[in-house]
C-alpha cells in the first residue's frame, strides 16, 4: 500500500498511488493513513483518483481513518473512479464524508 | 447470441485472502468474452469481492486450515448465475447476515465501519440464496448483464 503525502497551506493531500483498497491493504492503509494525518493541518485531502476498486473492507478503513482523526481534523475525499463512487453512493458514505469531483476542486474550495 | 459463445467456466482457489485478487482476475478474464460494460464488469467484480472476502474471513478464519472455493458461472437469458462454494463453517443461523442496518444519520464516531459487504451483495446482486450442503456452503447469486 502506497501513500503519498504533501501539505499546502491549511491542507493535507494524501494521493493513493494504489489501484486498489480492499481486504488485503485495508489494515495498512488504516495504519498508513493514521502516521500520516497525526499531526498537520486541519484538512485532509484523500486524493483517490488512481483508485479503481473499493470494497467493503478498504471502505471500512477509510470510514476508520475519518473517525480516527474526529473532532482534530476532517477528512474529505477526492477524484473517485465510477466503480469507487459507486461503492459510497450505495452504503450512503457519499452522505457522511465530503466528496469532491477532483483535487483541484477540493483544493479550489478548501485553500484560503 | 452472446449466450451461445459463452461457455460456463469455473474457477478453484484456495480460501486464503492472497488468492481473492488472482480468482477475480481469473473471473473477469473468463468473462471477457461477454464484452461487459465498465460499470457490470465492477458490479461482477465487487460483488464477488464481498462473497469470497466473507468465506476467507468467515467460513476460514485465521485459526483454521484454509480450504477450497470453487466459483462456477453461466449466463442464462436474465444474467450471470454464480455458485460458490466452500467447505469452511457454516453461516451463524444458517442464514445469510441482513448487513449494514445501522443508519449513517448518526455522530461520526458511531458509524459504521462494516457490515458493508452483505449489505453490497444483497443490493447489487439478485437471487441471493444460501445452503449448507453436508460439510459444504453454497451461495448462489445472479447478476443482470446487458448480453
Amino acid at each position: 500500500m502506497e501513500l503519498s503525502s504533501k501539505t499546502e497551506g491549511p491542507l493535507r493531500i494524501v494521493a493513493v498511488q494504489d489501484a486498489r483498497i480492499d481486504a488485503i491493504v485495508a489494515l495498512k492503509f488504516k495504519e498508513a493513513m493514521r502516521s500520516l494525518t497525526a499531526d498537520g493541518p486541519e484538512w485532509v485531502v484523500l486524493d483517490l483518483s488512481k483508485v479503481q476498486f473499493v470494497d467493503s473492507s478498504g471502505l471500512g478503513a477509510i470510514v476508520a481513518a475519518m473517525k480516527n482523526m474526529a473532532g482534530e481534523r476532517t477528512l474529505v475525499l477526492a477524484g473517485l473512479t465510477p466503480m469507487v463512487d459507486k461503492v459510497f453512493r450505495l452504503t450512503r458514505m457519499d452522505q457522511v464524508l465530503r466528496i469532491f469531483g477532483t483535487l483541484d476542486a477540493a483544493l479550489k474550495e478548501l485553500q484560503v | 447470441m452472446a449466450i451461445s459463445r459463452f461457455l460456463p467456466f469455473g474457477i478453484s482457489i484456495i480460501g486464503d485472502e492472497h488468492a481473492i485478487r488472482d480468482a477475480l482476475r481469473q473471473l473477469l478474464d473468463g468473462l471477457k468474452p461477454l464484452n461487459l460494460d465498465i460499470e457490470e464488469a465492477g458490479t461482477v467484480e465487487l460483488v464477488l469481492a464481498e462473497a469470497l472476502n466473507n468465506i476467507v474471513e468467515h467460513a476460514y478464519p485465521a485459526d483454521m486450515q484454509p480450504g477450497p472455493i470453487n466459483i462456477d458461472c453461466a449466463l442464462k437469458s436474465d444474467g450471470l448465475h454464480f455458485e460458490i462454494r466452500d467447505e469452511g463453517l457454516a453461516m451463524p443461523d444458517g442464514q445469510i447476515p441482513l448487513g449494514m442496518t445501522q443508519s449513517t444519520n448518526v455522530d461520526v464516531l458511531d458509524l459504521p465501519e462494516g457490515g458493508f459487504g452483505w449489505f453490497l451483495i444483497r443490493d447489487l446482486a439478485k437471487d441471493v440464496g444460501y445452503a449448507r450442503v453436508g460439510a459444504c456452503n453454497i451461495l448462489k447469486l445472479r447478476i443482470a448483464v446487458a448480453t
